[in-house]
């Protein structure tokens, strides 16, 4: 079953490529707006030996890395103090409920006139866009924790803070972890976005404007596939970080189901 | 009493607003206008106008009016295609097999990285900018749809089969209503996405609409403006979502009680 | 009117059928009865042609089930994935009446006819979620017989509501099944139920599935919740089915009988 699976998927890769080639070949696309397929892969291949291009993938992997990093040193803390205080999670409730909406490249203007380093800036509107999911889910992955299971620990006499550590955090991990994933597909748009939107030196985003202006198509479709595929093989290491972790939290799942 | 209960819930805005008006003022900072100026300065902006148009000025249409067309449009078109394809793709667990891996390469792919390519292949303005809000917010309707049709109970199909449902009654009557939770969560996904394409797009390909605003404001140093479009966009946000909830309260009620009961 | 004859099914080297033959009569009722996981429901659903057994044959009024039959109706266990949440019991009901070539007038008119039937006239525009379970497996029952089919199916269509609700509904059914002259089908792990409301009571053996025995139930037409369930026939003949069901051999009076 999973054999076939797999071979259905590669298949369909295949498929895909090779009609691509074939209405390249026929002429009725322009090829200097749409190249042929074959075009796009020798594109992308080359990009894997061009220094300009890998210091710019570098220096986007660094901005979205340390992004994330700071984003989750911020947002679960601040997630756990929020849904380890009601009363305080109430109050700021309606502000957060009023900033999030807020499309988050719409901060770009303004973190463009506060950051002067292109580094801080494309950091700074990470953590703001990627702090959302990772908040939002720790204050309700908190408030579903268990109450048994924190009174248990209560009734040992645990304090409220061996509560949190040793109870809490562990049952809303799971969710913190989605969140994570979450940001780290929404870190990525707003570094791009900054890097079009502030310029720079170095940047994916960058080598993709400048590959226009040069139009070199077959370029900027190679770089954007490797973007994807790089999306796609983090977001799966995510996920296979999340089952092996979180075995437990499957199973209890599938139980209570 | 409701009165009491609200100011009890919301007590930190109005705090919060008067800490920034008090601080923005003290630093006098450009960046940072006082509230007080870019509220002033959005009436101006947006509220002037003649009461015939409900106090809204020739700017307010200008801004407004195209971004809300595209946002609606892009996101309209997305739902036609992305739940078309998806019931297609959900109902057939060998074409899911096909697509599986073009599905997930394409939904990630960075979004922005692709409006240098439509600006290039299309028209500057609308048609861009639309693809590139498509592209961006298909993927969680598709996602979503594919699920939703593909978890349909199997009850559900087998009694369509007993009475001999046609297809189009199969799909219309049975799956299409079956996967509608999912299908909803993510249109309401796509629409916050919306938003957010909508103002990059509206940066890179356009001639107007508020995020052309948003960034011609920071541009020209004016900056009590382009605050004032941070709480529009703000406002915007918050309003379509609700709206959506809204909707979605209505259409779904048989999933909500239905879930309550069982 | 129905034939099945050495129906056999596997799925893949477990086989759950062994060799099944049942027939009914026309307007016969005939309850299939037999432990849990014997493969009851594999039976009906061969029969309601979802799926396709490995061996034997189906004939519905001479005809081989090969796709689902159109002048076939099912009444599932588990009403609340049966009925659409979506829908009104009303239009539950008249949804497949389309195929019968009605035109929405006249698919409401039958729609609430079968309804009223079923004492559920008041409650045609609620929805599924805002009834008890009895009254949700009532609008299932309506829906059958709305569709007027000649071979109504039922798979264990009491097993989900209380013990009052049950008694009602084997009323309900007896009294609709006959009306319409329906040839029907009742699978139930119930070995009361299958006597009390069965013309004829089929035991199936523990899983693979054979016919055990095949139980003519003389307890006449009309039928009553207390007095029939008091009749000597009704006791002797609940303790045969009892001592078939956990795998006794037949006793010879009651099969002289047959």
């Amino acid at each position: 079953m999973e054999h076939a699976r797999v071979l259905r998927g590669v298949a369909g890769v295949a498929g895909f490529l090779a009609a691509a080639e074939i209405v390249g070949a026929t002429g009725l696309i322009d090829d200097r707006f749409l190249p042929r397929m074959s075009t796009i892969l020798r594109g992308a291949a080359e990009l894997l030996a061009d220094q300009e291009f890998l210091a710019d993938a570098r220096a986007t992997l660094v901005a979205w890395g340390l992004g994330l990093l700071l984003t989750v040193a911020v947002a679960v803390p601040a997630g756990l103090a929020l849904g380890a205080l009601p009363p305080v999670e109430r109050a700021v409730r309606p502000l957060i409920e009023f900033l999030r909406p807020i499309p988050s490249v719409a901060v770009i203007p303004l973190a463009i006139l506060l950051f002067s380093d292109n580094l801080h800036l494309r950091v700074a509107v990470v953590v703001y866009a990627a702090s959302w999911p990772i908040v939002i889910n720790t204050i309700y992955a908190l408030r579903d924790v268990d109450p048994l299971a924190k009174e248990t620990l209560r009734s040992f006499g645990f304090g409220p803070v061996s509560v949190l550590l040793r109870v809490a955090l562990p049952s809303a991990a799971p969710f913190i972890a989605t969140g994570i994933r979450v940001a780290a597909g929404t870190a990525v748009i707003l570094v791009i976005s900054a890097e079009l939107l502030a310029g720079g030196a170095e940047g994916v985003g960058i080598y993709i404007m400048e590959a226009a202006g040069g139009n070199r198509m077959d370029l900027m479709l190679g770089a954007t596939l490797w973007a994807g595929l790089f999306g796609v093989l983090s977001n799966s290491a995510l996920v296979a970080v999340e089952r092996r972790l979180f075995r437990w939290h499957d199973v209890r799942a599938g139980a209570a189901r | 009493m409701n009165v009491i209960r609200a100011v009890g819930r919301l007590w930190l805005v109005p705090v919060t607003l008067v800490a920034w008006e008090i601080a923005t003022r003290a630093a006098g900072q450009p960046f940072f206008p006082p509230p007080s100026a870019t509220l002033a300065r959005m009436g101006e902006m947006w509220l002037s106008g003649p009461p015939a148009h409900l106090l809204l000025t020739e700017q307010a249409m200008s801004d407004f009016g195209p971004s809300l067309a595209r946002l609606f449009a892009g996101w309209a078109l997305a739902a036609v295609l992305g739940v078309a394809a998806g019931v297609a793709i959900g109902c057939s667990p060998r074409l899911s097999g096909y697509l599986d891996p073009l599905i997930h390469l394409g939904r990630a792919v960075p979004p922005p990285l692709l409006v240098p390519f439509f600006l290039a292949l299309l028209k500057l303005g609308t048609p861009a900018q639309l693809a590139t809000i498509v592209f961006g917010i298909i993927w969680p309707i598709l996602l979503n749809t594919i699920d939703g049709a593909r978890t349909v109970d199997r009850q559900h199909l087998e009694t369509a089969r007993i009475f001999g449902f046609s297809t189009a009654q199969r799909l219309t009557r049975v799956i299409v209503p079956a996967a509608m939770p999912k299908i909803f969560a993510g249109l309401r996904l796509a629409l916050s996405l919306a938003l957010i394409l909508l103002i990059v797009a509206e940066i890179f390909a356009g001639s107007g609409g508020l995020g052309y605003r948003l960034l011609s404001a920071q541009r020209t140093y004016l900056y009590a403006d382009m605050w004032g479009c941070l709480v529009v966009l703000g406002l915007l946000g918050y309003l379509l979502n609700s709206a959506f909830l809204l909707l979605e309260r209505r259409v779904l009620a048989w999933h909500r009680s239905a879930r309550q009961t069982t | 009117m129905l034939e099945i004859t050495d129906l056999v099914h596997s799925y893949g080297s477990h086989r759950v059928l062994d060799g099944v033959s049942i027939r009914a009569a026309e307007g016969e009722l005939v309850c299939v009865v037999g432990p849990s996981g014997c493969g009851k429901s594999t039976l009906l659903r061969s029969v309601a042609g979802l799926i396709r057994p490995t061996g034997g044959r189906v004939l519905i009024d001479g005809q081989p089930v090969e796709r689902i039959p159109d002048n076939l109706a099912v009444v599932f266990q588990d009403y609340s994935r049966s009925l659409y949440p979506w829908m009104t019991a009303a239009n539950n009901v008249a949804l497949p009446l389309r195929r019968r070539g009605l035109d929405r007038r006249r698919r409401r008119d039958a729609a609430m006819a079968a309804l009223d039937q079923v004492g559920l006239a008041d409650a045609a525009e609620k929805y599924p979620w805002e009834m008890s379970g009895g009254m949700q497996q009532r609008v299932s029952i309506a829906r059958a017989l709305a569709y007027r089919p000649s071979l109504l199916l039922m798979d264990e269509p009491f097993g989900s509501v209380d013990a009052q609700t049950r008694e009602d509904l084997e009323d309900l059914v007896l009294r609709v099944c006959a009306h319409h002259g329906m040839t029907t089908l009742l699978i139930t792990h119930d070995i009361d139920e299958s006597v009390y409301v069965g013309d004829r009571v089929i035991v199936l053996t523990r899983s693979p599935a054979r016919v055990a025995a095949d139980l003519p139930v003389d307890l006449g037409e009309s039928r009553d919740q207390i007095a029939t369930r008091q009749l000597d026939a009704f006791v002797r003949l609940r303790a045969e089915v009892g001592r078939l069901v956990r795998g006794g051999s037949p006793t010879p009076t009651v099969l002289e009988k047959h």
